[in-house]
């Protein structure tokens, strides 16, 4: 039966494949449009498209505005304060489910693969430290499992100390990513009872996780209210700057090539604004190019940009230290992650329902959606928030109008919405995306078919 | 005149004058010079996660780092406005019925952008609250039903910290002022509400206890000259709570200034709040000391306000004596 769906699913996808020729773009119906973002490295594309002047080329005139949190974003593209968003995949994912705010958020366009790490404080690096083997230079073997990190949470709730741990958002991909990590070393995060009005993600945890806007992680890690966390760049890399905390691992060892952030706007925007919709979408796709072309040549330019007050804002060095293709985990031990932060290869930019469902899987692994639903349900709300339709249309209109040629976007002939299933996952656990019950079964911990707390 | 010994009483006036003139002048050099040299030994001793605590130079730098950043917008600005230009053309070549706008400029405000931002959401502010304040205070000072009336629920609004009432403001104007061409940003108005509800109450009060304590000999003049009431207001009230008045102007608008930073850097609206926050979140190795220029300038924009608020009151007062302070 999922197969079938699935097929229904190509289908509609393929209408708008590359080889069927679109009427002209026609010109923007809204031109002045302002786009929110979270200070942090992966919204690179937004300030690429400005910069370089993308955006004015598609006759848009866009204001970016750095926001406060990922609530105040969110709430913003709702109220049509801001027009669209630099978004956790979740969040227009969740909108549209109802969990949190209810509210009808599509995607046209993914911003990126990878970028985030999970740091510890130093005092817990210490402790954490005698579990990891080494390698011959003497230093730790990454991946590091939270194997390692598992006899200090026993120690802290032995000692009756409860282990706080950050995140950025309850539907943010960090928040999965760091229960992720914590599940597969055998530590429970917690789950989740909305129904029940529990919305605090704490329920069984070892480890209690909490909000925390991704800025203020380094602040908060320095004052000892949390030992760790899991964000975005450039703030892990800040804690080492800092010399107040390590990061441990990152999410391309947790899940090789992870969808990211995406773009969000309005449903009702892309539907009374049709052609701005596209024009936007053909500006990021073009910054996304730009920022992964010539093997990343462009890429100290970018950091240059993105070290401007007015978008990261952190230092030229700490942004690099991720966005050139490295990543300095202890201080003092960089090592290349060539694939660290990735904007255009692999087809990062195209909205994959698979990676949609992923993120579904991880709200029922943690109860954030309390019922079991059936697979039908995952592919029709991935095909309500993700539109690939959009995304291929901007791509059509770039090609027909020779700005970018045809073999940048070969690979996604007859593309179907779903990556082949993905096997680099920290645990070995198999994912693929056309079977998601099949997929919530197969962890140790977390709700499966049936549970409900 | 000269005294008996001779000595010209001008010379000992001049010398008094010089020196009372040179003590104007050193004694606050000599009190900024050891505060400058305290503070820069203070930083050099206070080091932070983001480097050492922001000197005297370090400030200066900045001083001269966010002018030229500036500079550099507003280069960015004429290049954009001018690109437009050239874009608007084209469209029109093609599309003749084209009519062009222009666009404003989308770019950062800068450190002086948000310096007037600040100022005119302070002022706009301050003087929605005057106008509601200053006649509120008056009629409550000439009747004592009213001020009966009306006292405890100033009193229960006066300490209420401004910020207490920001989230409020901000739902309540999110639902009213909803339009799809608006006038003023929302931030704006959340700021500005968030200033005049902290400013009213001093105003309020001190009007009203400048209007119950006017002399009554100037009251009976006013009821044997039977004066109607509005001219009674304006011949004699007024003027005569005019130093009352403006005391209550001064501590307001040194709260909505207070105020107005706290407002901005809560609620991210533009502004030098959001400027504060905005580098505090950055935590570049730089943000430090401009949050310390940040800093110096608040102070320095608050000054002047208390100052041109005490110019204003010299020249409407008639009791000079009250404007020394």
């Amino acid at each position: 039966m999922g197969q079938a769906l699935v097929a229904g699913l190509c289908l509609s996808s393929s209408v708008v494949s590359v080889s069927v020729s679109a009427e002209e773009l026609g010109y923007p119906e809204k031109e002045e449009l302002k786009f929110g973002f979270i200070k942090l490295t992966d919204m690179a594309p937004i300030a690429i498209a400005y910069e370089k002047g993308y955006f004015e080329d598609e006759g848009l005139y866009v204001t970016i505005e750095a926001q406060a949190n990922w609530k105040v974003l969110l709430d913003g593209v709702i109220d049509g304060r801001l027009d669209g968003a630099h978004m956790l995949a979740g969040q227009p994912i969740a909108a549209t489910i109802g969990y949190g705010t209810k509210a009808e958020i599509i995607t046209p366009f993914s911003m990126d693969l990878n970028g985030n790490g999970i740091t510890v404080s130093n005092e817990i690096w210490k402790q954490m430290k005698p579990n990891i083997p080494k390698q011959s230079d003497g230093k730790p073997v990454h991946p590091i499992k939270a194997d390692a990190l598992k006899p200090v949470v026993e120690k802290y709730s032995e000692a009756g100390k409860p282990f706080n741990m950050g995140m950025v958002f309850p539907v943010s991909t960090h928040n999965y990513e760091l229960r992720y990590w914590l599940a597969a070393g055998g530590i429970h995060p917690g789950y989740y009872a909305p129904h029940k009005g529990d919305t605090s993600g704490q329920i069984d945890a070892q480890a209690l996780l909490s909000v925390t806007p991704p800025p203020q992680m380094p602040a908060t890690l320095e004052a000892g209210t949390i030992y760790g966390y899991c964000v975005g760049e450039p703030w892990n890399q800040q804690a080492v700057f800092k010399g107040i905390g390590v990061p441990v691992v990152t999410d391309y060892e947790i899940w090789k090539d992870n969808p990211e952030k995406v773009f969000g706007i309005t449903k009702a925007f892309a539907e009374k604004y049709p052609n701005t919709t596209i024009r936007l979408t053909r500006a990021l796709i073009r910054a996304a190019k730009w920022l992964d072309e010539n093997n990343n040549a462009n890429r100290p330019e970018a950091v240059k940009i993105l070290s401007q007050s007015n978008y990261v804002g952190a230092d030229y060095d700490v942004i690099a230290n991720s966005m050139t293709g490295t990543f300095e985990y202890e201080k003092g031990d960089k090592r290349a992650v060539p694939d660290f932060n990735v904007f255009f290869r692999y087809n990062a930019t195209y909205p994959f329902y698979s990676d949609a469902i992923w993120y579904l899987t991880q709200m029922r692994r943690w109860g954030q959606i309390s019922d079991d639903k059936p697979d039908s349900w995952y592919f029709d709300v991935a095909k309500k928030v993700y539109r690939p339709d959009i995304y291929m249309k901007a791509v059509q209109s770039l090609v027909d109008e020779k700005i970018m040629p045809a073999t940048d976007f070969a690979s996604l002939d007859g593309e179907d919405g779903f990556r082949s299933p993905q096997t680099h996952f920290i645990d070995n656990i198999v994912y693929d995306g056309t079977k998601p019950n099949e997929y919530i079964n197969k962890f140790n911990i977390g709700l499966k078919a049936g549970d409900k707390i | 005149m000269t005294t008996s010994e001779g000595q010209p009483s001008w010379a000992t006036n001049a010398l008094r004058w010089l020196s009372n003139h040179i003590k104007a002048i050193v004694l606050p050099i000599v009190g900024i010079a050891i505060f400058l040299i305290i503070w820069s030994f203070a930083a050099s001793k206070i080091d932070t996660s983001l480097g050492k605590f922001p000197g005297p130079t370090a400030v200066a730098t900045q001083v001269v780092n966010l002018y030229q950043e500036h500079n550099t917008e507003r280069e960015k600005e004429a290049a954009f406005y001018q690109r437009q230009e050239e874009r608007n053309a084209k469209r029109v070549a093609k599309d003749p019925n084209y009519v062009p706008k222009i666009r404003a400029y989308t770019g950062k405000e800068t450190f002086i952008d948000q310096i007037g931002t600040s100022l005119i959401t302070v002022m706009s502010g301050f003087a929605v609250a005057a106008a509601i304040a200053i006649p509120l205070g008056i009629a409550i000072g000439l009747s004592k039903n009213l001020n009966t009336a009306i006292n405890p629920i100033i009193q229960i609004f006066k300490p209420v910290s401004p910020l207490a009432w920001l989230p409020l403001v901000t739902m309540v104007v999110s639902a009213v002022y909803v339009s799809p061409e608006p006038m003023f940003a929302k931030s704006f108005l959340n700021s500005m509400i968030t200033v005049t509800l902290c400013c009213l109450w001093p105003m309020v009060i001190n009007t009203s206890v400048g209007v119950s304590a006017i002399n009554s000999d100037w009251n009976n003049v006013s009821r044997v000259l039977r004066l109607p009431s509005l001219v009674h207001v304006q011949k004699i009230v007024l003027p005569a709570s005019i130093p009352a008045i403006f005391t209550g102007m001064r501590l307001s608008l040194g709260i909505a200034w207070m105020v107005l930073i706290a407002a901005e850097m809560l609620a991210q609206n533009p502004g030098l709040g959001k400027f504060v926050w905005d580098e505090f979140q950055n935590g570049s190795s730089q943000s430090l000391s401009r949050i310390m220029t940040a800093v110096f300038v608040i102070g320095f924009i608050g000054f002047l306000l208390d100052r041109g608020m005490l110019q204003l009151q010299r020249i409407v007062s008639w009791d000079k004596a009250s404007a020394n302070r």
